[in-house]
C-alpha cells in the first residue's frame, strides 16, 4: 500500500491548490511525480509487476482521500488503474512485463481512448479502423473526451477490425497521433482533457491487447468495471467533504441573529445528505469486498455502487451548494467545483440510465424476464 | 451436491433471464449484454478455481455451456469434473 504520510501530503496540497488548477485546466507536472512517487498509479497493480499490491478497499480509500480534494487528481489514480487492469487482466506475460511497470511506477502515463462522436455510451458503435499490415496494425479514428489526453502517453484505444472490437496499446509519441485541449467544460477540469485523433497511426501488432473480437466484450469491459469502482469511491469522498464543508457552515453561520442550523429545513437537508453519504459508502465497500473475493457479481455490485455515489455526490454537492449560498457559489469555492464535477460523475463510466437499466436487468433476469430477448420476440412477431 | 452442469446451466439460466440449454449460444442469440461476459469469467474462475486468460477466450470456450464444461475438464487437466465440482465446494 502506498504510505499514508505521502498520500496525506499530497491530499494537503491538493485542498490548497485544486482550485488553481481547475482554472489552469491541468495538474502541475509536480503533482503528478509527487502521485507516482507516492505509489498512487499502481495501488491495484501485484507487486511483481511493479505495483503496491493494494486491496480493492485499499484503493478505494485511496481514491477518497484524493476525491475529497481533487477530482481531477482521483480521475489520474482512475485512468491508469483502467488502463493497468486491463492489461494486467488480459496481457500476455510479454505484455505484463513491459507495460506494467512503468505504468505503474507513473513512467508511463495512461488514457483510455474508447468514446467517439458517435459512440459514447454505445461503443459497439465505434468506427475507429484497427487493420493488420504485415507485423503491424494500423489504426485510424477519432477519439473524444480523453481524459489526461493531453498528457498521456500511452493509449488503449478501443476500435474496430471488420466488425470485430480490438484494443490496442498505442504511444503517444508515434507519427499520426494529434490532441486537441478541450477547455472550459462542466467538470473535471484539470484532467487536461482532448480529443485525440489518430491518422494512420501505426504500431506492432504485439499492441494488440487480446484477440481481435475480446476488445469491448473484456477489454473494455475490464477497464470500465475498474474505472466505475474507483469513480464511485471518488464520489464517496466528494460528498463526504461537501458534507462536512455544508454541516461546518450551517453551524456557524449567523444571519439576523439566528444560527443557520436553527432552521429546520437546513437540518432535514443535511439529514437526507447524511444518509446519502453514508449509504454511498457502503455500497462502495460491498463492492470492494465482492472484488476481493471475486465473486462473480463483483461487476453488478460495482455497477450499484458507482451509480448510487455518483447520485449521491450530485444530491449532496447540491445541498451543500443551497446551504453555503453564496460562498457555494463563488469563484474558488470547493463546494461549487465538486458540484461541477459530481454531474460529470453521473455521466462517464456508464450513465447513471444506463446503470438504472443494468440494475433492473439483472432484478428481471431472476424473474425470468429478459428484456433484451423480449423485445426481439415482439418486433420479430410484428 | 450440484454437478458442475447443473451449476453452469443455472448461473446461465438466471443472469440471462431464461432457460439455457447446453448447446444454445447466448451470445449469438441476443441474450447476453455488455456486462454478462465478465460475469460469465468471474463465475467460471470462482466456481471452478481457475484463472481465465486472453486465450482462453479464443475459440469459443464461452459460447455454449457445454463448451464450458469442456474448457473446465480441459483447463483442470486429469481432474475428472467431479473432482472439480468437489474442489470447488471442498
Amino acid at each position: 500500500m502506498p504510505p499514508t504520510a505521502s498520500v496525506a501530503t499530497l491530499v494537503a496540497r491538493a485542498r490548497a491548490e485544486a482550485a488553481d488548477w481547475d482554472r489552469a485546466g491541468e495538474l502541475p507536472d509536480s503533482v503528478v511525480a509527487e502521485a507516482a512517487r507516492a505509489g498512487l498509479l499502481g495501488v491495484g497493480v501485484p507487486a511483481p509487476h511493479g505495483g503496491s499490491g493494494g486491496t480493492p478497499a485499499e484503493l478505494g480509500e485511496v481514491c477518497a482521500h484524493l476525491g475529497g480534494a481533487c477530482s481531477a487528481l482521483r480521475a489520474l489514480v482512475t485512468v491508469q488503474d483502467m488502463v493497468t487492469a486491463a492489461v494486467l487482466r488480459w496481457g500476455t506475460p510479454a505484455q505484463r512485463a513491459r507495460w506494467l511497470p512503468p505504468l505503474a511506477r507513473g513512467e508511463r502515463r495512461a488514457a483510455f481512448a474508447a468514446t467517439e462522436r458517435g459512440a459514447g455510451t454505445e461503443l459497439s458503435a465505434v468506427t475507429a479502423s484497427v487493420t493488420e499490415h504485415g507485423e503491424e496494425i494500423e489504426i485510424s479514428g477519432h477519439k473524444r473526451w480523453v481524459t489526461f489526453g493531453r498528457t498521456a502517453d500511452t493509449f488503449l484505444v478501443l476500435g474496430t477490425a471488420d466488425g470485430r472490437p480490438a484494443a490496442v496499446l498505442v504511444e503517444g509519441d508515434r507519427p499520426g497521433v494529434r490532441r486537441e485541449p478541450v477547455e472550459g467544460q462542466l467538470g473535471l477540469r484539470a484532467a487536461a482533457v482532448a480529443h485525440v485523433a489518430l491518422d494512420r497511426v501505426r504500431v506492432p501488432r504485439d499492441h494488440l491487447l487480446a484477440p481481435v473480437g475480446l476488445g469491448l466484450s473484456h477489454v473494455v469491459a475490464t477497464a470500465l468495471d475498474h474505472g466505475r469502482f474507483t469513480v464511485a469511491w471518488g464520489c464517496v469522498g466528494m460528498a463526504e467533504a461537501v458534507l462536512d464543508a455544508a454541516a461546518e457552515h450551517a453551524a456557524r453561520r449567523t444571519q439576523a441573529g439566528a444560527v443557520l442550523a436553527e432552521h429546520e429545513v437546513v437540518r432535514a437537508l443535511l439529514g437526507r445528505c447524511a444518509v446519502d453519504t453514508a449509504a454511498a459508502r457502503e455500497l462502495c465497500a460491498r463492492a470492494a469486498h465482492a472484488r476481493a473475493e471475486r465473486l462473480p457479481e463483483a461487476v453488478a455490485d460495482t455497477v450499484v455502487a458507482k451509480y448510487a455515489a455518483a447520485r449521491a455526490a450530485v444530491r449532496v454537492t447540491g445541498g451543500a451548494v443551497q446551504t453555503l449560498g453564496a460562498a457555494g457559489c463563488a469563484p474558488d469555492s470547493l463546494v461549487g467545483r465538486f458540484f461541477r464535477d459530481a454531474k460529470v460523475m453521473e455521466l462517464i463510466e456508464g450513465s447513471a440510465h444506463v446503470a438504472e437499466l443494468h440494475i433492473a436487468d439483472r432484478l428481471l433476469r431472476r424473474h425470468g424476464f429478459n428484456s433484451a430477448a423480449h423485445v426481439a420476440r415482439r418486433e420479430a412477431r410484428a | 451436491m450440484a454437478t458442475a452442469a447443473e451449476d453452469v446451466l443455472a448461473f446461465l439460466t438466471r443472469a440471462l433471464g431464461s432457460p439455457v440449454g447446453p448447446d444454445d449460444d447466448y451470445f449469438a442469440d441476443g441474450r447476453a449484454n455488455s456486462l454478462f461476459a465478465l460475469e460469465l469469467v468471474a463465475f467460471v474462475e470462482h466456481r471452478f478455481r481457475l484463472t481465465v486468460e486472453a486465450e482462453d477466450l479464443d475459440v469459443g470456450n464461452f459460447r455454449t455451456a457445454a463448451n464450458i464444461l469442456a474448457f473446465v475438464t480441459a483447463k483442470t487437466g486429469d481432474r475428472s469434473p467431479g473432482a472439480v465440482t468437489d474442489a470447488a465446494n471442498g
